[in-house]
């Protein structure tokens, strides 16, 4: 199957299309949203299921089998905000700041895209290594870490202490981490116990999660001026940029090519739900416009569309180099 | 009918002036905030989601929420809350408060 027609499948499968509907609402400032109380029922819901499966599957897998998998996300955690960080504030001459607050979104992971990429994965009929998401809750605090410790190096105020209390205990990470523990000690034949709720109706639950995704994504377009072409092809480019390394990495560190897929679009999504609430804390001076911008607004709809399908070109490519 | 001592007419309520501080800000800040007006003293509070548009634009959603905070307490821990506000938050967040002398019953409860 060649590249475009990998495109043109993700592009009509019921998510990405459910996205787009998200998308035209917002645009035709229609009243689609759904009730916040819903959307956060549902975030819970697909934290939650996420968490389960990768548990059940983390338990499967010795050690020394994640070992390297497990290395190779602690580098990414630190090397990703810490790159996005220096070509945001040299390049781009962002303050820093504003510079930190965006390398914590970049360095972070998007629970939703990495859900996207593992069914996109499934789908194409791809096996990939289950415990990626154990990776995703290794990732997550450390990327947010790493580039609120750079503005907490060049200025002493930020409050990193409590922000790291935010993140760590926040329903995102709980319900993550809870859910990747409850699996692995119940198992596999726990898992198929509630496997009715937390298998079956998950893809129909993500499209109507993605469709109210698709509706806020849309609605960050209107600080599209604030956030300027520097940071606009920014969030196009890092995607690109840490998706190649990835797809490199995980290849390297012995992963499947569905395998290396999905991390490499854990690399190249940038957070939206522990980040901005964790920076908002620590960095109350950085321009939330530039960061939920960027990362829900540009980044998010990048990966959903176009960059899973090419993460997935450069994993094979890589493999079979 | 229980009224407290100092009521005019023993079938009314007896009523005490008190001042009610509203507090509309950034949902991240809730636990922030709470510990902030308990520690000028209010002694319970009461707490909603809401949604708006102000200075710093349309406030909504998971990230963007917004609650209102009320508090009942005395005047001088209205002026403390006042003060906390202004000096830890008003510059770089997205908060709005204000104070409204109000008369409540059992107002001994609230001071």
């Amino acid at each position: 199957m060649d590249a475009l027609e990998l495109l043109r499948i993700n592009l009509t499968s019921p998510m990405v299309l459910g996205f787009a509907l998200g998308i035209v609402a917002a645009l035709a400032k229609s009243d689609l949203r759904l009730p916040d109380q819903v959307h956060s029922a549902l975030s819970s819901y697909l934290l939650l299921a996420i968490g389960l499966k990768g548990g059940a599957e983390l338990a499967k897998v010795s050690p020394s089998e994640i070992a390297l998998p497990a290395a190779a996300t602690l580098l990414a955690g630190i090397l990703v905000p810490l790159a996005c960080y220096a070509a945001l504030r040299r390049l781009g001459r962002l303050s820093v700041v504003d510079s930190s607050a965006v390398a914590a979104h970049y360095g972070s992971v998007s629970i939703v895209t990495f859900t996207a990429a593992g069914t996109f994965v499934d789908s194409r009929g791809l096996p990939s290594e289950g415990y990626l998401a154990a990776l995703v809750a290794f990732l997550e605090v450390p990327g947010i870490m790493v580039a609120l410790a750079l503005a907490h190096s060049a200025r002493a105020q930020s409050s990193w202490r409590s922000s790291l209390h935010e993140v760590v205990t926040g329903k995102s990470n709980l319900l993550l981490l809870g859910g990747i523990v409850i699996g692995f000690l119940a198992g596999a034949r726990g898992a198929e116990a509630v496997a009715p709720l937390f298998v079956a109706p998950f893809k129909g639950v993500l499209t109507l999660f993605l469709i109210d995704m698709g509706f806020l994504a849309a609605s960050r377009l209107r600080d599209l001026r604030q956030v300027g072409p520097f940071l606009l092809a920014f969030a196009l480019v890092a995607p690109l940029v840490n998706g190649f390394l990835g797809a490199a990495l995980g290849s390297a560190a012995g992963l499947s090519l569905g395998g290396a897929t999905i991390f490499a679009t854990m690399l190249a999504s940038a957070s939206y739900i522990a980040a901005p609430v964790a920076v908002r804390i620590a960095l109350p001076e950085a321009n939330p416009a530039l960061y939920l911008t960027s990362s829900l607004g540009i980044t998010f709809p990048f990966n959903l569309a176009i960059g899973i399908p090419l993460f997935h070109e450069f994993a094979r490519w890589i493999q079979n180099a | 009918m229980n009224s407290p001592a100092g009521s005019k007419t023993p079938d009314a309520l007896a009523t005490v002036e008190l001042e009610r501080v509203t507090i509309v800000a950034e949902a991240v800040l809730e636990k922030r905030l709470l510990e902030l007006i308990s520690a000028a003293g209010a002694r319970g509070w009461t707490i909603g989601d809401v949604r708006g548009e102000g200075s710093r634009g349309v406030r909504a959603g998971e990230w963007q929420g917004n609650v209102k905070i009320e508090t009942l307490v005395s005047g001088a821990s209205a002026e403390r809350i006042l003060t906390e506000l202004a000096r830890e938050y008003f510059p770089r967040f997205a908060v709005v408060a204000y104070i409204d002398r109000v008369r409540v019953v059992r107002g001994d409860k609230y001071v």
